[in-house]
């Protein structure tokens, strides 16, 4: 018994051990050759827990960003160029462990920028952190704003950028155009904060909100919110969604069972719906409900197609790319501008040549405005069988970011902007 | 009529998930008394084993039966469960028995253990894992007693694990190589996609029946139906009830109650894993899924009473029928002319967030009043 033990524990040990080689095997690191010296910047995402799954794809893009940057010479500051080494922290899917990693990310490793987060959570967490330190945070997700942190700058969208312009063409120009609107999402602050948005836009279009409900994180019984759906939408009509990760499987898997599919009427616009997340529902859940994005993978120029293809050539074929990876693959070029802009990595000289830095992106150009925010582009797009967007319209140009909700009324008429320092975090325009 | 129904119908297909989900849990804890946390991520276990099942029926050998892959998976999730519960009750639970707070404490290490494992660890080597351990343990039943002598005994016996560690190693590979997906590990989560048979609804005065829910509800009536006759009518059902009572005096009376131990652990183990199923065609599989049901499971075998059956069956649906009612505003549409004092608190609760809140309020003070539940067990427990 105890020979057979030992015979099982070893091939055991042994089957475990080349399986966890296999995994560590497929990193390869390209650095730069001529350069004179190096700098390490710090990169902050939940490896492990809920969000790992989501927020470990943006640690694989700021990756692949930083190699190639490598590859090219370099991030060049005065004269001198540097190889951009980086230190991964795990946050672990727990906000206080995000605000601890960034001190010691600051403190103990001196890095002069982090790249890092994704729920609006962990950024309210490490806030005060880099506000107290006076460090800079680098957050690339589309997110609810009213906010807007010196310390901080973000490169996803902002409402305006995103769920207003969805609003408007589902309410405007869909196929339910006209019709009451149903709002569902997870009950946290980014879809409460979205909800109260789009409510006070609706109510100045002269639309319809019939209904509102919020599922607890982590429950995915859906079932009541489907009979609601259903009782104040009985011919159809815009779902607006912000239901986060796993409830979304469970929402788009049920509602086509009982009938609420884009064929009796009634359409999805998601807001945390992407190709990673198409993937993983299924597309034949989700063909013919909306999404709306900065970037979509099916957008077809040359940076774009470069972007998904050096990705999956970089993490595997079967890969896909969405918005909040171009927003942090952005970052990582932003902050190199930036850098190479001032001159020095200091973070008050790199804080003053951030804004204005253009950035062709693999959505279009970008731009960083004052108030720490990017101007993007908006497209509006239908899933199709295949999983991708089908883009049915996009924004004339960049779009201005507002970090204050021009339809929310205890932030209408303030916005912000850093460069004038009177003028600072919130003023009356 | 038809509002009735659909509440009704409604109110079933929640506590129908709710119960089966439980129905394991109700065995464990009532039956045995040890308080495993980890029996969410036994549940996780069984949704993986759907897509691994789902998988191999996709490969070409298979494809004609695709269709069927999920009755296959139900048989699969519940021998992946109970032989990973039967594990954890001969490495862990057996040495804790009379220790609630440790067996609470390691049961709850070994559920985030379960969870990091599947994400770190390419399911294609779990698999491999799994059928080395089965066929470990079933090829000692089958070969006939009289060829194991006792002086050759320890040398088949090791002779048998290392045949069934190459089998394991080599499914682990044909798998791993076969189907990409399964050989590389992942924290994302993925999806059980239900065949098309399953998908969309049947149409009944004028109320649309999901497919997938009313799988799920015969699926659960059915373990109900057996788990319920192998303990009243089954020579085995017989001990383990025995043992329940008085565990020194069955064992007094010749019961193993180490085999009953087991045999209780794996079964409620192996109807976790059905769950298992039965969650992955509601929503996705991933590491977590388990962990999102643990609350609402002891919440059911809690109000229905400890180690009552019965109790568990009542206290799921009513469960099930008062999410419902409060959750989707249902109270309004039923009783239009309600006063309006009254109708604005009932609009208050109708949220899912709200309903809640209210259904746990409610049950923590149906429990002061009876504290043992529904269904109070009489006579005495495991362990005195």
């Amino acid at each position: 018994m105890s020979i057979a033990k030992r015979l099982f524990l070893g091939l055991s040990s042994v089957a475990l051990g080349t399986s966890l080689t296999a995994c560590g095997g497929s990193n390869q690191e390209s650095t730069c050759l001529d350069c004179d010296d190096e700098i390490t910047v710090g990169i902050l995402h939940s490896l492990s827990g809920t969000m790992a799954i989501s927020e470990s794809t943006l640690v694989d893009t700021e990756k692949m960003a930083i190699e190639e940057i490598n590859a090219a010479g370099g991030v060049e500051v005065a004269g001198k160029k540097y190889e951009i080494k980086y230190i991964v922290e795990d946050g672990a899917s727990d906000w206080p462990t995000f605000a601890e990693k960034s001190k010691k990310l600051i403190d103990q490793d001196k890095v002069p920028v982090v790249f890092g987060g994704w729920t609006s959570a962990s950024r309210k967490a490490m806030l005060p952190v880099y506000e107290s330190k006076d460090a800079f945070l680098y957050y690339p997700i589309q997110y609810e704003a009213q906010e807007c942190s010196r310390n901080i700058f973000y490169t996803g969208a902002t409402p305006n950028q995103q769920s207003e312009p969805a609003t408007e063409f589902m309410y405007k120009r869909s196929p339910a155009a006209g019709k009451p609107f149903f709002l569902v999402g997870s009950d946290y602050v980014f879809p409460r904060t979205s909800n109260t948005i789009t409510k006070e836009q609706l109510k100045s279009l002269g639309g319809n909100v019939v209904g509102e409900d919020y599922l607890p994180l982590g429950n995915t019984e859906v079932a009541p919110i489907i009979s609601k759906i259903k009782k104040a939408l009985p011919n159809g009509g815009v779902i607006i969604n912000t239901l986060n990760g796993d409830q979304n499987v469970a929402f788009f898997k049920q509602i086509q069972d009982v009938g609420i599919t884009p064929s009796n009427g009634y359409y999805v616009m998601s807001y945390s719906i992407a190709e990673e997340e198409i993937s993983t529902i299924g597309p034949e859940f989700l063909k013919g409900h909306y999404g709306a994005w900065n970037y979509m993978m099916s957008i077809d120029t040359s940076a774009s197609k470069k972007f998904a293809q050096s990705f999956k050539k970089r993490w595997g074929n079967d890969r896909v790319v969405a918005d909040p990876q171009e927003s942090a693959y952005n970052m990582v070029y932003l902050w190199k501008a930036a850098v190479e802009k001032a001159g020095t990595f200091e973070d008050n000289a790199v804080r003053k040549a951030l804004v204005g830095v253009k950035f062709d992106a693999p959505q279009g150009p970008v731009e960083v405005m004052p108030n720490h925010h990017l101007s993007q582009t908006v497209r509006i797009g239908q899933i199709t069988s295949n999983g991708q967007f089908n883009i049915l319209e996009s924004s004339n140009g960049p779009i201005k970011p507002q970090a204050w909700n021009q339809f929310e009324p205890t932030s209408k008429g303030f916005a912000c902007d850093w460069t004038n320092s009177r003028k600072g975090e919130r003023y009356r325009l | 009529m038809q509002l009735i129904l659909e509440s009704l119908f409604n109110g079933l297909a929640i506590g129908s998930v709710l119960l089966i989900a439980a129905l394991g849990l109700a065995i464990v804890f009532g039956l045995m008394g040890v308080i495993n946390l980890a029996h969410g991520e036994l549940m996780m276990l069984g949704a993986y084993s759907t897509y691994v099942t789902q998988l191999i029926f996709k490969l070409p050998a298979l494809k004609p039966f695709y269709n069927s892959y999920i009755i296959v998976s139900l048989l699969v999730a519940f021998l992946v469960s109970s032989i990973v519960g039967i594990l954890l009750e001969k490495s862990i639970i057996r040495r804790l028995y009379g220790n609630p707070l440790e067996t609470l404490l390691a049961t709850w290490g070994v559920s985030l253990i379960l969870q990091q494992f599947v994400r770190s660890v390419p399911l294609a080597y779990g698999s491999g894992f799994i059928i080395t351990v089965f066929t470990g343990l079933i090829v000692p039943l089958i070969i006939p007693e009289h060829l194991i002598s006792n002086k050759s005994k320890r040398y088949i016996k090791s002779g048998i694990w290392s045949i069934s560690v190459l089998i394991g190693i080599l499914t682990a590979n044909y798998l791993s190589t076969t189907i990409s997906k399964l050989g590389r590990a992942s924290a994302r989560n993925v999806d059980v996609t239900a065949p098309a048979w399953m998908r969309g609804g049947i149409d009944i005065l004028g109320i649309t029946f999901p497919v997938t829910r009313l799988v799920i509800i015969v699926i659960t009536i059915i373990a109900v139906i057996s788990v319920t006759v192998f303990l009243n009518r089954s020579v085995w059902g017989m001990r383990i009830r025995a043992v329940t009572q008085n565990r020194s005096m069955s064992e007094c009376l010749g019961i193993s109650s180490e085999k009953v131990d087991i045999l209780t652990f794996g079964i409620g183990s192996g109807l976790a894993g059905i769950a298992g199923v039965a969650v992955s065609l509601l929503g996705s599989v991933g590491p977590n899924v388990g962990s999102s049901y643990i609350v609402g499971c002891f919440m059911v075998v809690v109000l229905g009473g400890v180690g009552n059956l019965l109790g568990t069956i009542i206290a799921s649906f009513s469960i099930g029928i008062m999410t419902d009612l409060i959750g989707a505003g249902r109270l309004l549409t039923i009783w239009p002319e309600m006063p309006s004092s009254l109708a604005s608190t009932v609009n208050f609760f109708a949220t899912t967030s709200m309903a809640r809140v209210l259904i746990f309020a409610l049950i923590v003070a149906f429990l002061q009043f009876r504290p043992a539940g529904l269904f109070p067990q009489k006579g005495r427990m495991v362990e005195g």
